[in-house]
């Protein structure tokens, strides 16, 4: 027996797969993982998609989501082994004992029922507080966490308030019973950059003052530096390195942690301007069918041959609109887009076959921008056959020096993109793009569905892909790191208007406008108390005005 | 004006349009046949003066919106018009036999719907153990015998080995309650099976769409006990889905009547309706076709009426 | 990929198979002829008659299978007229989209506002009932779901990025359709398919049993049900025997159905 208030002993967790066309098989997702956690300490769970993080931390209620069970090992809490109460014990255990803060809240809470009765409905139940004190203490917390209104904020409907002060009402579900342990399944993922780091400072601000011990899992290793203090890095199902918060970052000791800590550091020397445009934007304005608010108010931008333009905004800023305006998948109400020098018809249909192939385009989710019924073979050479005519051996031997250009084999030819990985498939996808021989290629968020190790590799080939080809990339994202690592120039867009442009340079010094500001002082640096720096210099700021 | 309330009157104009384009569609269909009603009363060696004369007694000569109109008038007002079989006023003798059918679509349905949804309860409770199980075969071998034929399976095994009920249905104004119950058991029962299977499977699911939503997941993890989820946490988001399943399976009960009044020979509008097509007597269809056609497209209407009502995003704007 | 076919599946398609072998060759395996009198009314099973008569003494096991033949017929062209419009028009709506594809969507509401068996009694009222008019009835009738179907799945795919990645590539409608849609379209299309058959087969012996179907004294199962229903009060089972003809072919098909949907599902993988 340890003092520890969780204490995992050789967790073996498994899950029944379903490989298509075959019987259904026994895998097992985490293999024999161990660590405890002391009262009122953090402990962050890191690693990347199949890490078994999530797992791990449902574990600790005793949970297996779809087809997930505890295989094996025991998972120690307040002394006794969770695993072996039954059903009864972990019902008693689960929203008293430890509760769980789910990623997308919006999902989380039940649509028919107004919040005060579902944030209260755990410690009432379980007998903690009466209906009075839970509503007053839920009240107490609402206040704390910084949601407008905390008397009346419980008597909205969950579809009535937004998805940032949602994610907040969900930790004070959790905090709502008192219970010794939370765990947090990646509370701030599915949130803008700039409304992520007022979640996570109430977050870590809630968990202070009530001294509650907290599991903090997610992929960010930037952001659980800022709220925990122990950090365990996750691979495959395995513990790779566990140690103290300020080890884990600054002296990492096994070199997958070391490669995560890293992720991220492409430096791209910015190119300069030069006198023509490749691509030029001028005031463009849009609005789709049948509303009357302009998505895109008077857009500008210039792009010049194989540079780079990073087009970057939240959710709602209309980066995406502006990708499909110039591809004319949405024709503009007023302005115009110049490409190469003539003038592009705003709408898909009056374009030439030229026009078409020198402006390709990449997407977001690999996955969906691929024929699941179509080989490797055919949806790389369907823009050699449609453009260049080629047939049969020419056009197979041209598929495959594409993807020696992807650095993939060409024993992936005849593979449909269901057996290709994640980064693969994107692989696939800007080879797709290449085998056009485009003069630019719009990137719509092509990295932001990936593993950040995954993901830079994506940023180095289109960077050697540039230099060799001498392509243009407009670079849709809402990724500072990744305009870091590619941009020669950049747009902020907030709101459906470009409110900072110019090189990369530039942008990224000061003076700052308000918004350009907020935005890159959000992003979460992989380093101890920015978090407390940010907060308390925005305080001062707001102080002083 | 409240967006629920305001997508509630938008739904009814709609329904009362359909009920209008429908009742056109009905007439026009009855309209294209090759002879014309005239021909078919009289037959093929008919007179051309004795055809001309009837022509203009039934008012065919005038233009086919003229008589639309007419007769949709005249419907609005309760006038269904006379059978040509036996001259017959349509609108009374449909009124009769309406009752009738009423009567036993009421009985099934109040038989059907509750069995219904307990019993898809039951299949979720116990997903993919035996009593789904059970639940699933039942429903593919019911769906996959046609509603005349489970009514003579029924009619066999129960009426005639068994003895237990009368083989024929029926019914009249002197019966007493009992008797009329007694009398109808039978239909009842294949009725109740035909619906039952569709709304039962329906019912399943619906809830377990509800059950896999993730604030299910935040129940359990609150330490709720399977039945305060289902019960305060499923319910109150499944009432739309099986208020949906219930409406549809009763619009498909108006049909199911149809077939099963003529198993039975019950004096409902479901025989006379298909009396009336074999002799081709097409005012009594037409009316017999429209007013089908409007329950159906008037339960359809209630269905989404009650999941505009139950939807808080409606019920509740920001 | 194995393509193992599960037992239910098989024996599925195997009873299907026979059913429909035994459609086409009916005067070949049929012991007597269609409409020949070959006995008294209801005699009950023999070494001569295997099912006994019917109630003027023709072999109930020819017509059953001279019935199968004829209702298997009807449903299998009425499918197939339901299948080839309803998916066109509806891919066509989805890929159209805009007006054209409001316009076939709301005639389609408008059609499917009136129950089926209403509507067809209501045509069948004023028209010859002949084979072909009964197909075409039932066919056009049911095409508004194949339509519904058809438009959703293709409304589904049409959205996907990799529709749109063809469409800025400049390819032609022609292209999209059956290379980029069809091919993803097919597998829960043929599963409903499967469906759709069994509701023709119901639906052709609804409308025999009614009197509004194939007319005597051509044989199929719905007819010989009217035939024969009389003898049920009497204890006479004969009118029961289409019933087990029929369960027997819906739950077959329906295996197969299942197995090819779930064959789908499983692929779909990349499509989450």
């Amino acid at each position: 027996m340890t003092n520890a208030l969780l204490d995992v002993r050789n967790l073996k967790i498994g899950a029944t797969a379903y490989p298509p066309g075959e019987p259904p098989q026994e895998i097992e997702i985490v293999h024999g993982v161990s660590f405890t956690l002391e009262k009122g300490k953090v402990l962050g769970l890191i690693g990347e998609s199949g890490a078994g993080k999530s797992t791990i931390g449902l574990a600790a209620l005793g949970y297996g989501r779809g087809g997930v069970e505890i295989t094996g090992g025991e998972v120690w809490i307040n002394g006794r082994d969770i695993l072996k109460g039954g059903m009864r014990g972990l019902r008693a255990l689960r929203g008293a004992e430890v509760t769980y803060v789910a990623q997308s809240a919006a999902a989380a809470f039940n649509p028919a029922k107004k919040l005060m009765e579902q944030v209260t409905e755990a410690a009432i139940l379980h007998k903690k507080f009466s209906k009075a004190e839970a509503e007053a203490r839920a009240v107490e917390l609402f206040r704390k966490l910084g949601l407008p209104n905390p008397e009346t904020f419980g008597d909205r409907y969950p579809h009535q308030v937004s998805g940032g002060q949602l994610q907040r009402a969900m930790t004070a579900l959790a905090l709502c019973p008192e219970p010794d342990l939370v765990v947090f399944d990646e509370p701030t993922t599915a949130l803008d950059v700039t409304t992520q780091i007022d979640v996570l400072a109430a977050i870590k601000e809630a968990i202070h003052d009530t001294g509650v011990a907290a599991l903090y899992i997610t992929h960010d290793l930037a952001v659980v530096a800022q709220v925990a203090d122990d950090i365990m890095v996750l691979r495959y199902g395995d513990k790779v390195e566990y140690g103290a918060t300020d080890q884990i970052i600054n002296a990492p000791q096994e070199e997958y942690t070391r490669e995560l800590v890293t992720v991220r550091s492409i430096r791209h020397e910015e190119k300069a301007p030069t006198p023509d445009a490749v691509l030029k934007v001028d005031r463009v304005t849009a609005r789709y069918a049948g509303t009357a608010f302009n998505v895109l108010k008077d857009i500008s931008v210039e792009l010049h041959p194989g540079q780079t333009l990073a087009v970057v905004g939240e959710s709602g800023s209309g980066k995406s609109t502006l990708a499909r305006a110039i591809t004319g998948l949405l024709p503009p109400g007023e302005g115009s887009i110049t490409f190469d020098g003539r003038r592009l018809s705003p709408t898909l249909s009056g374009r030439s076959r030229e026009d078409l192939r020198e402006l390709q385009m990449i997407y977001q989710m690999a996955d969906v921008a691929m024929n699941p019924r179509q080989t490797v073979g055919t949806i790389i050479g369907r823009p050699l056959e449609f453009y260049f005519g080629m047939r049969g051996a020419e056009k197979r031997q041209r598929v495959k020096e594409l993807l020696e250009e992807i650095e993939m084999s060409d024993g992936f030819i005849d593979r449909y993109p269901a057996e290709l990985s994640g980064g693969q498939k994107q692989r696939v996808c800007i080879a797709r793009a290449l085998a056009a021989k485009p003069k630019l290629i719009i990137c719509d968020e092509v990295t932001s569905a990936l593993d950040p190790l995954v993901a830079d590799g994506i940023l180095r080939l289109l960077l050697n892909l540039q230099k060799r080809e001498g392509v243009a990339y407009l670079f849709i994202t809402h990724d500072l790191a990744t305009v870091r690592a590619i941009a020669d120039s950049i747009a902020v867009m907030y709101r459906g208007e470009v409110v900072r442009y110019g090189s990369k340079t530039e942008v990224l010094s000061p003076p700052f406008d308000d918004y350009t500001d907020l935005l890159l002082s959000s992003v979460p640096e992989m380093k101890l108390g920015w978090l407390e720096e940010v907060i308390a210099h925005r305080k001062m700021e707001s102080a002083g005005n | 004006m409240g967006p629920a309330l305001k997508l509630v009157v938008q739904r009814v104009a709609l329904g009362l349009l359909l009920l209008l384009l429908v009742s056109a569609l009905i007439f026009a269909g009855t309209n294209m046949l090759p002879g014309d009603v005239a021909q078919s009363i009289l037959g093929q060696s008919a007179t051309p003066e004795a055809l001309a004369n009837l022509r203009r007694d039934l008012g065919l000569n005038e233009p086919a919106l003229t008589r639309y109109f007419n007769w949709l008038a005249g419907a609005l007002q309760g006038d269904l018009g006379t059978a040509l079989t036996n001259g017959q006023d349509i609108a009374q003798a449909i009124s009769h036999r309406m009752k009738n059918t009423l009567f036993l679509a009421f009985w099934a349905a109040v038989i059907a719907v509750p069995l219904a949804i307990f019993l898809g309860l039951v299949a979720v409770r116990f997903r993919d153990r035996w009593p789904d199980k059970l639940i699933s075969a039942a429903t593919l071998a019911s769906i996959s015998v046609p509603e005349f034929l489970l009514g003579y399976l029924i009619m066999y095994f129960i009426a005639v080995k068994l003895r237990w009920f009368p083989s024929v249905a029926m019914i009249n104004d002197s019966m007493s309650l009992g008797e009329k119950l007694s009398a109808i058991a039978m239909p009842v029962m294949v009725l109740t099976l035909v619906v039952l299977a569709h709304m039962m499977r329906m019912t399943r699911a619906a809830i377990l769409n509800v059950m896999q939503s993730p604030y299910i997941e935040t129940a359990d993890l609150k330490g709720l006990n399977r039945f305060q989820v289902i019960f305060r946490h499923a319910f109150p988001n499944s009432i739309a889905p099986i208020v949906n399943v219930v409406m549809l399976n009763l619009a498909y009960l108006v049909v199911g009547v149809v077939v099963i009044e003529v198993v039975f020979t019950y004096p409902g509008m479901g025989q006379y309706l298909v009396d009336h097509v074999s002799k081709r007597d097409v005012p009594v269809v037409q009316a017999c076709g429209l007013i089908f056609a409007a329950v159906y497209i008037g339960l359809n209407m209630l269905a989404d009426i009650v999941s505009i009502l139950t939807n808080p995003r409606l019920r509740h704007p920001k | 990929m194995s393509m193992r076919i599960p037992f239910a599946a098989a024996v599925g398609l195997s009873i299907t198979a026979i059913y429909f072998i035994v459609a086409l060759f009916a005067p070949l395996i049929a012991p007597y002829g269609m409409a020949e009198v070959v006995g008294d009314v209801w005699e009950p099973s023999s070494a001569a008659h295997w099912l006994g008569t019917d109630n003027i003494g023709r072999d109930l096991l020819t017509r059953l299978i001279y019935g199968g033949r004829t209702t298997i017929f009807i449903a299998t062209a009425a499918t197939v007229l339901s299948f080839t419009t309803g998916a066109i028009l509806g891919f066509l709506a989805a890929v159209l989209g805009g007006w054209a594809d409001q316009l076939m969507s709301r005639a389609i509401d408008l059609l499917m506002s009136i129950p089926t068996l209403i509507f067809a009694l209501v045509v069948l009222s004023v028209m010859p009932v002949t084979v072909p008019m009964l197909i075409l009835v039932m066919g056009l009738l049911d095409s508004t779901r194949v339509y519904r179907l058809a438009r959703a799945v293709a409304v589904d795919i049409n959205v996907m990025d990799y529709v749109e990645a063809a469409k800025l590539r400049g390819e032609g409608r022609v292209w999209i359709i059956f290379r980029e849609i069809l091919p993803n379209a097919l597998s829960p299309l043929i599963a409903e398919m499967g469906m759709r058959f069994i509701f023709m087969v119901l639906f052709v012996s609804t409308l025999s049993f009614l009197g509004l179907g194939v007319q005597p004294p051509a044989a199929d199962w719905g007819g010989i049900v009217k035939e024969n229903k009389d003898g049920i009060v009497y204890g006479i089972p004969a009118a029961l025997l289409p019933a087990v003809a029929i369960a027997t072919l819906a739950i077959s098909v329906n295996l197969v159905a299942d197995w090819v949907l779930n064959r789908t599902t499983s692929l779909k993988g990349g499509r989450g």
